[in-house]
């Protein structure tokens, strides 16, 4: 379970930009996943709810926005949502399009109180 | 409202939402770009060989190691959760091998290998291969600061792993259909409907199939790593 592992990186990164804003503490995380990213939101909580015990983050809530997955097609100038398993053109069929969306593992924003 | 004293003053406490938009792996992605500074300074290609447990990393690596003895100084980084008997049986071979027991961790990342390179002499490397941990999830989100990613996929597990698990197959810039002389048992894998769901997920990367120990097609592979390694020479 990597999650936690990318727990722990968003944790230090939140900690970080606390610290930069001489914040009290934090009180939201917000992010954006793709589920081309390899994270599973879920597994992501789950490991949040024992990282952020003893933390700055203790009492902040994770917002994760799900990212769709699409793709840019060349061939056909359009643009298609689509699931993870097939990132073919559904239009035409062109096997080389784009991913444009789907693969973000982002911190977003967060929220501090002074 | 005022924490101090419940006065009402509300210019006590102040919310703030500060935008980010940064990767979540950004540290490991920077110490990535540290270690591919190394490998690119030494002039050393560095291959990162994933697949699930099993799937014949290390005997495909054994193979390799024989058939290469002589043209390319190898080394190999192991990752495995406990033991050391990976990076034993490279070192029986007599390439250095550096094992990274990763306890309860189910992947590499760019620090762990950093700590390892401290052991490796470089300057003597043409070849690096990172035997990552056997784990067809984990892996595929961390960049160790490799050239290239191998996945394995061997005719005993499904030809429909690809689809199944995009997010490694995608990251795949060669794609290893391994333990081919079991093919004839294997009713219900065919190489071409794993080739299939690969380009299905838009990566349009070779396939080869081979079979370490049996000696099928690794002309093939042995090729495609002098051709990868020539492509580094002239890059550095």
């Amino acid at each position: 379970m990597h999650e936690l592992s990318i727990g722990r990186a968003m944790l230090e990164q939140a900690t970080s930009i606390m610290l930069q804003h001489r914040a009290r503490a934090v009180t939201a995380i917000t992010l954006q996943i793709g589920p081309l990213s390899g994270v599973e939101p879920a597994l992501l909580n789950t490991a949040y709810e024992q990282l952020r015990i003893d933390t700055v983050a203790e009492s902040a809530d994770l917002i994760v926005h799900a990212m769709p997955v699409r793709i840019w097609c060349e061939s056909c100038q359009s643009s298609h949502d689509v699931i993870p398993g097939r990132l073919v053109c559904p239009r035409c069929g062109n096997m080389r399009a784009t991913l444009i969306g789907g693969d973000e593992m982002l911190l977003e924003a967060v929220d501090l109180t002074f | 409202m005022c924490q101090q004293c419940g006065c009402g003053n509300a210019g006590e406490r102040q919310e703030v939402s500060v935008k980010v938009m940064r990767g979540l792996l950004a540290d490991n992605a920077r110490v990535a770009s540290h270690n591919r500074e190394h490998f690119n300074r030494h002039g050393t290609l560095t291959v990162n060989l994933m697949s699930s447990p099993g799937a014949g990393k290390t005997a495909l690596l054994e193979a390799s190691i024989d058939a290469l003895r002589g043209e390319f100084n190898i080394a190999v980084v192991v990752g495995d959760l406990e033991t050391e008997n990976d990076a034993q049986r490279i070192r029986a071979k007599g390439v250095p091998a550096v094992q990274i027991v990763t306890g309860t961790a189910c992947h590499l990342d760019a620090a762990m290998i950093h700590d390892a390179l401290h052991c490796i002499p470089l300057d003597a490397v043409d070849i690096l291969f990172i035997e990552n941990v056997g784990n067809l999830v984990c892996p595929a989100s961390f960049d160790l600061g490799q050239h290239r990613n191998i996945v394995l996929l061997s005719v005993t597990e499904g030809d429909d792993k690809p689809a199944k698990y995009p997010v490694m197959f995608r990251a795949a810039d060669t794609m290893l259909i391994t333990k081919v002389d079991f093919l004839p048992h294997m009713d219900d894998f065919e190489p071409a409907r794993a080739c299939h769901a690969l380009r299905q997920l838009g990566n349009s990367a070779p396939v080869l199939s081979v079979s370490a120990r049996k000696n099928i097609g690794m002309d093939a592979w042995l090729d495609w790593l002098r051709n990868a390694r020539a492509a580094r020479e002239q890059i550095a």
